[in-house]
Parts: structure tokens; C-alpha cells; sequence
């Protein structure tokens, strides 16, 4: 529990950014799964091949809430090319890093994020 | 609101412990003065044990926990039978020290039934009936569940499992101290016990062996504790457990207290929308509180409560070591997504109604938090 959480993870947990959904998004990435325990929600707003919104929901312990909340401020204003090189590491790492069990949960924020490019992609794709 | 985990230790119990780590540093087996005082001391800690269970003084061994007098009580007779049989009866929501034992026994080549329970999470006394087959020489059922706080009809399988001669254990470690316990009445031969439970001290815990129960040892040495339990017995250990059991039993009627703040508690919980009580409405211990809250998940409920100052447990995966769901919740029927959503209180003798109020107050705020934020709430 608290114990191996970062402070950065904490503050992130206790004051989540970002949080909601983006109502005309460009893209939205569902992963993870109730079952487990995480399931996350990212939604994107694309200008411009840039992020300019990103936004999440998230059903999950501190570190899934915290690592969305991360991600949500990592991607925001990258281009979709950076956006897409975020590794799980990246997140670990800004958060002063995860305890090993809680690894998944970055690694959920991140596929979070990936996954709504792809939709977004498919999405213009169509067009 | 977390007494289930452990409790701190009563001053009383503390005091009465102090003098065994210096000035009556005894050894039990010595023959000279402060040897025979530790020993005089130990058999009075005995005495006391046995008045909370109603048991006889030569009928209690003293362990090193709670973990290892389940151990002691299930591998020792089942070893000791098995000669007449090799099947154990017990159910699917017993504490892991009962559960993994049974789980290595059966590596052994020893036969296991796990009982399913109802969703309150009551063990039927006819399935256990129905279980019982020649080569049977054990039935362990707890006496009630620390998770979720259903009380097991011990006495009715207790009276079962006499009338077809079966030694029958019960893991009283979750009650001891928090309602009234007869082994005559509940018909036991076994029954597991823990000081740190019950205000006493980590690290030493208690077997009852009805007389004529024949156990093999776990451990083999000197020969203390009947032969049964060798080792240098933990004497202010012991004698912190003497005295918490004598407390626990002067402090019975507490329960009424307890009972009313849990019922307050359960009452002001329940008013939170898509909120469900997990485990049996009256058939309940009188210090838990297992409330599961949909859309959301029980580490960020307890992490947001921590941040409030107050304590609590969750069954959810997300909490534990090995991101497993409560295997009692799961055995309750309820899916995985709700076992994660899943909050317990236990109260102590020390929390007050005013502390029972302020959960009421600050959780809805966290749900709410928490469910603004879920997917899966809409």
C-alpha cells in the first residue's frame, strides 16, 4: 500500500490531473480490464499532429490513478510521433518510480495513451 | 478501524510482561528458584487461557502464533490418523494458515474437501455431513471469518462431527476475546488461538487439545509443552498472553458496546448509493464492518481514507502481495470486479461513536471522488 509509493506517486494520487472525459474526442484508448482490478480510459484531442487536450478515466488502485494522471501530463502538447516513444519506463520514472508489483499499472498508462493514437488514426483513416 | 489486522498491545499486558525479559528471566525447565517462578508464572497465563475457553488448564499447549497452532492442530493429527484415513474436511474461506496446509497435505497424498459457502458466508452443516466419508479424520472449520465476519455454526458441526467420531478443529484466532467460546459446547477437539488478536503480544499463539487427542509434533527437541511443542517456551510472552486472555474474558460484555457502533457504522455506510454489506446481516462478529462499493476500487478507498487519518482493509487484488482478489469474497460469489471494490472496518474497544460519524462523513466524499473519476460508473 503507502508503503513503496513515491511521494510524487501520492501527490499525483491525491491530486489527480486531467481527470474527466473529452466529450468530441479525436481519439479514445480503453485498456486494461474491471477484472483485474484496472481498467483505464484515454481520451485525445489532436491538433495540428500535436496532443492539445488529454484527458482520463480510471478504475484502479493509487498507482493506475496516478499513472494516468502522469501520462495525461507527459503527452500533452507532444506531437503524436513523441507521444507514441512514452514507455512505461518514462512513467515509472516521473512518478520516482513504481514498487514492482504496480509495475503493470504503467504499463496500462501507456498502452492507455498509445491506443488512443491508433484510434485516432483509424479514426482519420476513414475520413 | 483496522483491529482485525492486529491490536495493540493493553498496558496491563505489557506490565505484566516487563519482569520476564530481566529480573525473572527464568527458564521454565529450570529446577531452581527463578526457573520455578517462570514456570509458576507460565502455568498461571495456562489457567487463564483455558477460563476464556472454557477448556482445562492441561489442555492448552502455547505456540509461536496463531499460524503455527493451525499447522500444529491439522498436520499433527492428520499425520496421526492416517493410519485410519486421509481425508480432511474444510471449507473455502479459511484463513491461509488453515487453507495452504491443507493445500501442502494434499502433496502429501492426503484427500481435501474445500465446502463451498452461501453468500453470507455460512459453511452448511449438512454438506459437511454429506462430505464425511470412512477415510475422514479431520473436520476444520473456523469459528467465524475475520473478513467478512459471518459466525459458523460450529456447534451444530461440532455435534455432527461427534456422533461420527471425528476430531473436529476450529480456528478461533478471528473471535477469541470477541464472543463467548465453549469448547464443550461447540464440541471441539482442537481449537487454534493468537495473542496479538486480543491485546496480548505477537508471536505467541495457543492450541486446545481435548485430552485423548493425539497429535504429531511439528517440532521435536526437548520435549516441552507435553512432548507436543519443544522449544524454550516465550515466557513473557506467555505471560503477556495469561493476561489479555484473563482481560478479554472480564471484557465480554464490551461486545454490546462494539456491537452498537459496527451496527451505527454498517447503518450510515450502507446509505451511500450502490452500496452492498458483504457477509451475514446478523450472524456477524461484533467488530466488523465488509461493505463493498461498485465502480470503484478498494487501495484508492483506503489510500484516500489514510490521507483522512483513518485505517482500514480492502479485499481487492490491487492491495495484496500477490494481486489476488480475497479468496473469501471470490468464494462468496461475488465477481472479481466487486471483490476489488470491497472496504472492511474493525472496530476496537478504543473507537468511539464520534469516530464511527466521521467515517460517515469523509467516505462519501471518497466515493464520490473515486466514481467521478471510474469508467465504469456512469
Amino acid at each position: 500500500m503507502t508503503d513503496g509509493y513515491s511521494e510524487k506517486v501520492m501527490e499525483h494520487f491525491a491530486n489527480p490531473r486531467n481527470v474527466g472525459e473529452i466529450k468530441d474526442a479525436d481519439g479514445i484508448g480503453k485498456v486494461g480490464n474491471p477484472v483485474c482490478g484496472d481498467l483505464m480510459w484515454i481520451y485525445i484531442k489532436v491538433k495540428d499532429n500535436r496532443l492539445e487536450d488529454v484527458k482520463f478515466k480510471t478504475f484502479g488502485c493509487g498507482a493506475a490513478i496516478a499513472t494516468s494522471s502522469m501520462i495525461t501530463e507527459m503527452a500533452k502538447g507532444k506531437t503524436l510521433e513523441e507521444a507514441l516513444e512514452i514507455t512505461r519506463k518514462d512513467v515509472a520514472e516521473a512518478l520516482d518510480g513504481l514498487p514492482p508489483v504496480k509495475m503493470h499499472c504503467s504499463n496500462l498508462a501507456a498502452d492507455g495513451l498509445h491506443a488512443a493514437i491508433k484510434d485516432y488514426h483509424e479514426r482519420s483513416g476513414k475520413k | 478501524m483496522d483491529h482485525s489486522s492486529t491490536t495493540p498491545v493493553d498496558a496491563a499486558v505489557t506490565e505484566a510482561m516487563l519482569p520476564y525479559f530481566s529480573e525473572k528471566f527464568g527458564n521454565p525447565s529450570s529446577l531452581y528458584t527463578i526457573g520455578r517462578e517462570a514456570r509458576r508464572s507460565m502455568e498461571e497465563a495456562r489457567a487463564n487461557v483455558a477460563d476464556l475457553i472454557g477448556a482445562k488448564k492441561e489442555e492448552i499447549i502455547f505456540t509461536g502464533s496463531g499460524t503455527e497452532s493451525d499447522n500444529l492442530a491439522i498436520k499433527g493429527l492428520a499425520y496421526r490418523n492416517r493410519k485410519n484415513g486421509d481425508h480432511i474436511i474444510t471449507s473455502s474461506i479459511e484463513h491461509h494458515a488453515v487453507l495452504y496446509t491443507c493445500k501442502y497435505l494434499e502433496t502429501q497424498g492426503f484427500k481435501v474437501t474445500y465446502l463451498p459457502v452461501s453468500k453470507e458466508g455460512v459453511v452448511n452443516p449438512t454438506e459437511v455431513e454429506a462430505a464425511i466419508t470412512s477415510k475422514t479424520t479431520l473436520i476444520s472449520i473456523m469459528h467465524a471469518n475475520p473478513e467478512i465476519g459471518t459466525i459458523q455454526p460450529v456447534e451444530e458441526i461440532g455435534k455432527i462431527a461427534k456422533e461420527k467420531n471425528i476430531p473436529f478443529h476450529t480456528d478461533a484466532i478471528p473471535t477469541a476475546g470477541k464472543i463467548p467460546i465453549s469448547v464443550d459446547a461447540m464440541g471441539v477437539s482442537l481449537l487454534s488461538l493468537s495473542a496479538h488478536k486480543m491485546y496480548g503480544p505477537k508471536g505467541v499463539g495457543a492450541l486446545y487439545i481435548r485430552k485423548g487427542t493425539g497429535l504429531t509434533p511439528l517440532l521435536h527437541g526437548g520435549g516441552h509443552e507435553r512432548d507436543i511443542r519443544s522449544g524454550t517456551e516465550n515466557v513473557p510472552g506467555i505471560v503477556g498472553f495469561g493476561k489479555a486472555a484473563q482481560l478479554a474474558k472480564e471484557r465480554l460484555p464490551e461486545a454490546a458496546k462494539i456491537t452498537k457502533l459496527r451496527d451505527s457504522l454498517i447503518k450510515g455506510l450502507l446509505e451511500i448509493k450502490d452500496s452492498y454489506l458483504n457477509g451475514h446481516p446478523e450472524k456477524r462478529l461484533p467488530d466488523n464492518v465488509n461493505i463493498r462499493f461498485s465502480y470503484i476500487e478498494g487501495e484508492s478507498m483506503i489510500l484516500n481514507l489514510d490521507m483522512k487519518g483513518v485505517a482500514a482493509s480492502t479485499g481487492s487484488a490491487c492491495s495484496s502481495k500477490s494481486l489476488e482478489p480475497s479468496h473469501v469474497l471470490i468464494a462468496t460469489g461475488l465477481k472479481h470486479e466487486e471483490a476489488h471494490g470491497s472496504l472492511r472496518f474493525t472496530l476496537g474497544r478504543a473507537n468511539t461513536q464520534d469516530e464511527v460519524d466521521y467515517v460517515i462523513t469523509v467516505l462519501p466524499e471518497i466515493v464520490n471522488k473515486l466514481r467521478m473519476m471510474s469508467p465504469l460508473a456512469r
